[in-house]
């Protein structure tokens, strides 16, 4: 059923090409984020060298590479969750909508740019206070309740809360703790979604039901997701970066990266050779 | 049965025995010194003690009635002052402050928590008494509220501390500004931590005699306002303990019952209150 969502653009863009991949893509795609030119270092230690790439609107882009390519890095970057590490240092460019985010008022930006995490992390809440949460500290003028509903209802989670909402968030399973935690990031309708790993601490079917929601949710937001499963990426995504050692080594719309790749170290890396 | 796996199973079982015996001993001074305050105080608490003011020397009867509402007026003052300076500066050790400053003020809570409570007394007997010339409840309230400080900061910080770094992350990604993450994630999730550090303080400054002492001194009538001597059940304990008397010795008996008691209430109430809400459960 995942097939049917490839994107109708055969885009070829490769960023030891152009630098910026936004640039040549901009006509075929409209592009929601751009990251050019970034080196990040934590510390002395440097974690991402030069690097670029586009986040296409209303697409997911995958990013995959070995444990500690600095995938995380680059996803944490997009709505500046890197500045919670003492001495992490950023230079180079990420826009969102043209805009620089870094000269953004950072509560503001991670209001429009979500995230879920590795493990689910619901608040000590009840469900219905978990959904809430975003809405109630931004002061949203939406009516709560309503909008609590359509936001389980968009991570295919009402069926199953509906007549527990007031109970605690603790007492949902591992995946349906997951997919509260993506209920509540699209309660404040983010622009773009930053999923970090959000299936590793799940079982295959809770995996399953997340990977067809992220296909949905398309229509939504932008999505953007880590993953290190590559068949995962291969089933949810658009577009696919592969990262070594800090650096995009090879980004492209994912039936190409996958069937055909450019850099022989992203077909070592997909055959499993390595990783 | 070798003998070597008999005498592992001997030393086994008399290990298992001395640990649980230890465990008893640990539970049973507590029911020991209950049931010994019950034995001799429970005769002489009767309604006349809660709302009659002590009798004259001589005099049978009377009760602790200004004591009580002393008590109460001083644990009041004590936790106004010690529990939000206790609880504000955990907050900023726990969130704020750069790791530096945070030893410093860590070392001087545990410093200051460390110091004689006498000490304390003088403290606060030159401090609030000398100047205005006169013991007062405001000067009791004060020592036992410097007494506080150190006990509710440490054990909140650390409680701070204990809430899941995931949390934290989960609350700014959805544009949490600091402040708000803190006062709608981080405090309900230690709340409960923090309750029960403010009742440890609350319970251990309760009992305290020796700063009152110099500050509350103690009175055998009613202390009205915050600015006169004030009687408290520590301070009547010791004085009736001291004292010749018979009937007194069984008032003062009486006395620690009482004082038990309304601590062991508070702590009930409190867990009962505590018991509700959502607990993140451990990892």
């Amino acid at each position: 059923m995942h097939a049917s969502v490839r994107p109708a653009v055969s885009v070829n863009i490769t960023p030891s090409q152009t630098g910026a991949i936004g640039r040549e893509t901009t006509t075929a795609l409209p592009m929601r984020m751009n990251v050019s030119k970034v080196n990040f270092f934590y510390g002395p230690k440097q974690a991402l060298f030069d690097v670029s790439l586009g986040v296409a609107t209303s697409k997911v882009t995958a990013l995959i590479g070995p444990s500690g390519c600095g995938k995380s890095t680059l996803l944490r970057t997009l709505n500046r969750m890197h500045e919670t590490v003492r001495h992490a240092r950023l230079e180079g460019e990420i826009t969102l909508d043209g805009q620089n985010i870094l000269a953004q008022d950072v509560t503001q930006l991670r209001r429009r740019v979500g995230m879920v995490f590795q493990r689910p992390n619901p608040f000590p809440k009840s469900i219905f206070d978990n959904v809430a949460y975003g809405l109630r500290i931004n002061g949203s003028k939406l009516p709560i309740s309503e909008a609590v509903e359509k936001s389980l209802r968009h991570s295919a989670l009402w069926d199953e809360v509906k007549d527990h909402l007031h109970k605690s968030a603790y007492e949902l399973s591992g995946g349906q703790q997951q997919r509260l935690c993506i209920a509540r990031a699209l309660a404040v309708e983010p622009e773009v979604l930053l999923l970090d790993e959000p299936c590793s601490a799940l079982d295959p079917i809770s995996t399953a039901k997340i990977e067809e929601l992220l296909v949905q949710l398309k229509d939504l937001c932008t999505i953007v997701i880590v993953t290190h499963n590559m068949q995962q990426a291969a089933r949810v995504s658009d577009f696919t970066a592969f990262l070594l050692t800090g650096q995009v080594i090879e980004f492209n719309a994912t039936p190409q990266l996958f069937t055909t790749p450019g850099d022989a170290r992203t077909e070592a890396y997909i055959t499993g050779r390595f990783g | 049965m070798s003998p070597q796996l008999r005498w592992r199973k001997f030393v086994s079982g008399f290990m298992l025995t001395m640990t649980g015996v230890c465990a008893l001993v640990a539970v049973s001074v507590l029911f020991f010194i209950l049931g010994y305050l019950v034995y001799h105080g429970g005769t002489s608490i009767n309604w006349s003690f809660f709302t009659k003011l002590p009798k004259p020397v001589g005099e049978t009867g009377g009760g602790m009635a200004n004591a009580i509402v002393g008590s109460a007026k001083l644990l009041l003052l004590a936790s106004l002052l010690g529990v939000p300076i206790g609880f504000l500066g955990a907050i900023y050790l726990a969130e704020f402050s750069a790791s530096k400053v945070a030893f410093v003020v860590r070392y001087a809570a545990d410093l200051l928590n460390g110091v004689p409570s006498i000490v304390i007394g003088i403290f606060a007997y030159s401090l609030v008494v000398l100047p205005f010339k006169h013991f007062s409840t405001l000067a009791g309230g004060f020592a036992l509220g410097l007494m506080m400080i150190p006990i509710t900061l440490r054990s909140t910080e650390d409680f701070l501390l204990a809430v899941p770094r995931a949390l934290r992350e989960a609350a700014m990604a959805l544009g949490a500004s600091k402040w708000k993450m803190i006062a709608t994630v981080i405090v309900p999730a230690a709340y409960r931590g923090i309750l029960t550090a403010v009742l440890l303080a609350f319970a251990r400054v309760a009992g305290e005699t020796a700063p009152l002492l110099f500050t509350a001194l103690g009175n055998r009538f009613w202390s009205p306002g915050w600015n006169q001597p004030t009687a408290s059940l520590p301070v009547a304990i010791f004085n009736y303990a001291v004292s010749p008397y018979e009937d007194w010795h069984r008032q003062a008996w009486a006395a620690g019952l009482v004082l038990l008691g309304l601590i062991l209430v508070i702590n009930i109430v409190a867990r009962a209150v505590l018991a509700r809400g959502i607990a993140v459960p451990r990892a």
